[in-house]
C-alpha cells in the first residue's frame, strides 16, 4: 500500500538541487510564479476587481473566525488543524486582494483592503462572518463553508482571468483537506453522543437564513459569469447540495435541517402539522423536485423567507457580528497606521 | 491538553471521574469515558527520505483522526510525502538491559560492512 512512487529511488534523492541539505521541507514554490499577470482583454476592471475582492473578503473574514479558536480549541491538536486551515485562507486572501489592487489600478493593496475598508465596502456572504456557539457549530459552518468554496475554486480553474484561476488552482487542494476535516467532524459529532448530535444540529439551524445568499448571484458575478472569469452558481448549488446530502444521509440528519423555521419548530417539539407543510412546502419550492435532493433545494430556496433574508453580503450589507469583527481586525492597523514588526 | 469547549478554559486537574469536570453536565448517567484520546507515534517519509522516519507523537481519538492530525502537526513545513500512524502501545520495544546481550555480539564483526570493495560514487545512503 505503502508505494514508493519512484522507479528509481536514488532518483528520488538525487535531484540537482541546492537545498538537498535539508532532510525535510524543501521544495517550496510560490502559487503565481510564471502565472500570466497581464489583464484579460475585453473584461470590465470595476467588475473584475469587485469579483477579487468577493473571493478574497470570503476567504479573509472565514480565516479570522478560524484564528479566534487559536487559544481555545479543545484539543491541541485541533487548534494546530484550525490555524492551518485559516492560514490557507489567509493566503487565499492575500493572492486575491492583491489581485483586486493591480485590476483596479486604484493603489490599493491587500493591507489597505483588509484594514482600511469600512462594513459596508466588505463584499464577503455573511455566512464567512457569524460567530460560532461552539466547535461543533464552527465545524457545521466550515463543512458548509467549505463544500460551497470548493465548488466554485474548482469552477474557477478555468477563470479568463489567469490570476484567479492560478489561486483557484492552488486554492482547490487546499479547500478538499478544509472539507474533509470538518466533513469527518460533523460525521464524528452527529454520530457521537446525543449531546454531540444536537451541537451539530443546532450549528446548521445557525446557518439556515444566510445559506440561500451563498447560491445567489450578484449583478457583478453574473456579468463576470458571461465573461467568462467567474463560477456559476447554479452549478455550484447542485454539486454543494450532493456533497452535504452524502454527508447528512451517512448519519441520518434530515436535509431540512437547514430550512428556515424547520429548526425552530423542532426544538419546540415538533408541532407536527407545521412541521409537515414546512416539508411539503420545501418539496413544491422546487417544481418537480422530490425526495432528498428536493427538499435540500427546497430548504435552500425557502431560507430567503428568514429574518435576515434581504439585503447580502455581495452588496456591503452585514450582520452586527461583522462590526465587531472588523473591530478586531482593524484596530492596531488603524491605531498604528504605517506600523511594521 | 484538555480544555472544555465551550469556555476555552484548561479543565484543572483532571478528576477520574468525568462528571467531576467543570463543565460536565452533572448527573446526565453517561457512563465514564476516556479524557485523554489514546497516544499515537507518528513516522514520515519526507521527499529526499528513503523511509519513514518516527517524527513525534499526538493524541487522537483513533487511527483516520491521527493521520488527520499528523498531517496538519508535521507536515506545516513541507516535509512529508507519506504518513504512518501507529498506536504508541501497539509498539514492543527492546528494554535497555537488554542491550549488551542485544547489541554487543555485533560490534566487532567488522566483514559484515561492504568496506572491501569499491561503491560508485553516485550511490548514496549507504
Amino acid at each position: 500500500m505503502i508505494a514508493m512512487g519512484f522507479d528509481n529511488v536514488y532518483e528520488s534523492i538525487g535531484e540537482d538541487n541546492d537545498d538537498r541539505h535539508w532532510a525535510f521541507g524543501t521544495g517550496f514554490s510560490e502559487t503565481l510564479s510564471g502565472v500570466e499577470q497581464s489583464l484579460p482583454i475585453g473584461i470590465d476592471v470595476n467588475d473584475l476587481a469587485a469579483y477579487c475582492l468577493m473571493l478574497g473578503d470570503d476567504a479573509l473574514v472565514m480565516s479570522h473566525r478560524l484564528q479566534e479558536w487559536v487559544a481555545r480549541a479543545p484539543e491541541l491538536e485541533e487548534e494546530t488543524a484550525l490555524a492551518n486551515i485559516a492560514l490557507d485562507l489567509l493566503g487565499q486572501a492575500r493572492l486575491l486582494l492583491t489581485r483586486a489592487g493591480v485590476v483596479a489600478g486604484s493603489g490599493m493593496t491587500e493591507d489597505t483592503y483588509a484594514f482600511f475598508r469600512d462594513e459596508n465596502e466588505f463584499l464577503n456572504v455573511r455566512l464567512a462572518e457569524l460567530t460560532d456557539a461552539d466547535f461543533g457549530a464552527l465545524m457545521a459552518r466550515l463543512f458548509v463553508f467549505s463544500s460551497w468554496r470548493l465548488a466554485i475554486l474548482k469552477r474557477l480553474r478555468a477563470s479568463k482571468d489567469q490570476v484567479v484561476a492560478a489561486v483557484a488552482s492552488k486554492g482547490a487542494k487546499e479547500i478538499t483537506y478544509h472539507r474533509d476535516y470538518a466533513a469527518q467532524w460533523v460525521v464524528r459529532l452527529a454520530d457521537g453522543t446525543d449531546e454531540s448530535r444536537s451541537r451539530i444540529v443546532a450549528g446548521l439551524c445557525a446557518l439556515s437564513p444566510f445559506i440561500s445568499e451563498l447560491f445567489t448571484a450578484s449583478a457583478v458575478e453574473q456579468r463576470m459569469l458571461y465573461a467568462g472569469v467567474a463560477a456559476d452558481l447554479a452549478d455550484v448549488r447542485t454539486e454543494v447540495v450532493g456533497v452535504l446530502l452524502e454527508v447528512f444521509s451517512e448519519v441520518e440528519l434530515e436535509p431540512q435541517v437547514l430550512g428556515a423555521g424547520y429548526c425552530a419548530l423542532s426544538a419546540r417539539g415538533g408541532l407536527g402539522g407545521e412541521l409537515d407543510s414546512i416539508r411539503s412546502q420545501m418539496m413544491g419550492e422546487h417544481g418537480s423536485g422530490s425526495g432528498r435532493e428536493g427538499i435540500l433545494m427546497g430548504a435552500i430556496a425557502l431560507a430567503e423567507m428568514g429574518e435576515h433574508g434581504s439585503g447580502s453580503g455581495r452588496e456591503g450589507i452585514h450582520t452586527k457580528a461583522m462590526v465587531e469583527l472588523l473591530g478586531d481586525l482593524q484596530s492596531l492597523a488603524r491605531s498604528y497606521p504605517g506600523a511594521t514588526w | 491538553m484538555t480544555k472544555d469547549a465551550k469556555t476555552g478554559q484548561h479543565l484543572e486537574g483532571l478528576a477520574s471521574d468525568p462528571a467531576d469536570l467543570p463543565g460536565s453536565p452533572s448527573g446526565s448517567g453517561h457512563a465514564a469515558v476516556d479524557i485523554e484520546w489514546p497516544l499515537f507515534e507518528v513516522f514520515l517519509r519526507s521527499k529526499r527520505g528513503l523511509n519513514h522516519v518516527h517524527v513525534g507523537s499526538l493524541h487522537a481519538a483513533d487511527a483516520q483522526m491521527a493521520l488527520y492530525h499528523a498531517r496538519d502537526l508535521y507536515t506545516r513545513r513541507n516535509e512529508g510525502v507519506s504518513i504512518w500512524v501507529v498506536r504508541a502501545t501497539d509498539i514492543a520495544a527492546s528494554s535497555p538491559e537488554e542491550k549488551d546481550p542485544f547489541f554487543e555480539s555485533s560490534s566487532d564483526k567488522i566483514y559484515r560492512h561492504p568496506t572491501f570493495y569499491e561503491i560508485p560514487t553516485n550511490v548514496p545512503h549507504m
